[in-house]
């Protein structure tokens, strides 16, 4: 049975992802209430505003089923905010995050919007041709914990981690064409 | 007819503005008018923040020359909260658009509820960094600010008037417009372009795809959930609130409401339950009582 990938649709870029895993031939399922975890072999965490997508996790009541899942092994997957949420620490926000991705990130790292940026990545873990990295207002991970694995940098800092069944990346697969990323998460369900 | 769609030949910072235009989606943007506002709509959850001196009621109570705000009050709106920035140029005022690059904000929105600076031509936005967002009341307009940059679309409505009627309508006619171009042949579509006023490899894109290249976003007269969920439910991905929110008499508590049905727009229980005792909602001013003279939404070329 192909497995069923739950996208976070509280607010931000879960279209996209909705489309590039659909692509890669996978059943989505949009997630807004704790019942829609119900049944999900995964769930993606996209981008979006931090703050916003906080604060509704905790107003309806997401939060404890979350982690309960997260924790009993369900493979997850956050892009920006997405990884954000999922981290252990955020430097100079207290803000509410999910605290299981051991990884301490510096929001809006690289400045504002005008500081957004793509480049041709090369990632080892996707293979030999580059992979289009898109950088919006990003966060950046300045503290990594001994149990995250680095599977691919750019420009020395770390953009693509996992830590058993936790995956993130700081920039935005869902914007490109290119479904590798997509498809290694895929791999870990 | 070239091989690639419009879209396809953009560039890196055309990819990267849709791109945060992207991440806004399902969200809901605020008009605030100082740090204290900004604190509480990030609080309250909004995706992103409009800076402005005044909101568009009290502009339409002011009267006179409204204009790009005052840097000082962007800065420290800039300072206060961690979510994107946006500040309104006037359309064709390429020089306050400069200034407000200058500042580092991270959308700028050509807007028809500042008075005009050029009655013929709107900003050139291909020349810049920064996105830009518009506003279009029909298909055609729309796709004139995507030739000429903009990386998000926001229907009009009519702003400051806390009446939906307006955001209804011209919502509705961009998802026709788009409708109707879907089932016309390839020949017809040059004719098309002509009668829209749009440029002919976007209204190909069109026909083509059945959307629009950038998202679509809706404004002018939201003053509740109910009406946030129903320009949802015509085709919005996010909701721009102006007036509605600090105009009305618990701004905190109806900004939190608003977030939350732009989420839950598809669950009228949840919404019954958001839509609470929130307090009274911004008194407005209902579209008939308007004379022409005062419609901002026509303020566009």
């Amino acid at each position: 049975m192909t497995k069923l990938i739950g996208v976070l649709a509280l607010q931000g870029g879960f279209h996209k992802h909705v489309e590039a895993l659909s692509r890669s031939g996978s059943r989505t399922k949009e997630v807004r209430t704790a019942s829609d975890l119900k049944g999900l072999d995964g769930l993606l965490i996209p981008g979006g505003e931090s703050t916003a997508i906080a604060k509704l996790l905790v107003n309806f009541g997401i939060i404890d089923p979350l982690l309960r899942r997260i924790n009993s092994g369900m493979p997850v997957f956050g892009t920006c905010a997405g990884m954000i949420l999922l981290s252990t620490e955020i430097s100079g926000y207290d803000q509410f995050h999910l605290g299981c991705l051991d990884i301490s990130v510096e929001r809006n790292a690289y400045g504002r919007q005008l500081e957004s940026f793509e480049s041709e990545t090369l990632i080892s873990s996707l293979g030999q041709e580059p992979f289009r990295t898109i950088f919006i207002r990003a966060p950046k991970i300045t503290r990594l914990g001994e149990n995250v694995e680095v599977l691919g940098t750019y420009k020395g800092s770390e953009i693509f981690v996992r830590q058993d069944s936790i995956l993130a990346a700081s920039f935005h697969p869902e914007l490109t064409d290119d479904l590798r990323v997509h498809e290694y998460f895929i791999s870990m369900l | 007819m070239s091989e690639k769609l419009w879209s396809e030949r953009q560039t890196a910072t055309w990819r990267t503005n849709v791109g945060l235009a992207e991440m806004l989606k399902g969200g809901v943007i605020m008009d605030v008018v100082n740090a204290e506002q900004a604190r509480i709509a990030e609080e309250a959850g909004a995706a992103a923040v409009m800076a402005l001196e005044r909101v568009p009621a009290d502009i339409r109570a002011d009267g006179g020359v409204a204009r790009m705000s005052d840097p000082k009050m962007i800065e420290e709106i800039q300072e206060a909260v961690s979510i994107p920035v946006m500040a309104k140029c006037r359309i064709g005022h390429f020089m306050e658009a400069r200034i407000l690059e200058a500042l580092g904000v991270d959308f700028i929105d050509e807007s028809e509820v500042l008075t005009p600076a050029d009655d013929r031509f709107h900003v050139f936005k291909n020349d810049f960094k920064v996105p830009f967002v518009c506003g279009c009341r029909d298909l055609g307009e729309a796709l004139r600010r995507i030739g000429e940059g903009a990386v998000m679309i926001r229907t009009k409505g009519e702003a400051g008037t806390g009446d939906v009627i307006e955001a209804v309508r011209h919502m509705r006619t961009i998802q026709d417009g788009i409708k109707r171009l879907t089932g016309l042949p390839e020949a017809e579509l040059m004719t098309e372009a002509k009668n829209l006023g749009a440029p002919y490899d976007l209204v190909v894109e069109i026909a083509k795809t059945g959307k629009l290249p950038v998202p679509n976003f809706s404004a002018g007269g939201v003053a509740t959930p109910a009406d946030a969920s129903l320009m949802m439910h015509l085709g919005a991905e996010s909701v721009f609130v102006g007036s509605g929110i600090f105009k009305s008499g618990d701004p905190a508590k109806r900004a939190k409401a608003i977030v939350e049905s732009v989420t839950y727009y598809n669950d009228p229980k949840k919404l019954a339950e958001i839509s609470r005792d929130l307090g009274e909602p911004m008194v407005g001013i209902g579209l008939s009582e308007l004379r022409e003279d005062q419609r901002l939404a026509k303020r566009g070329w």
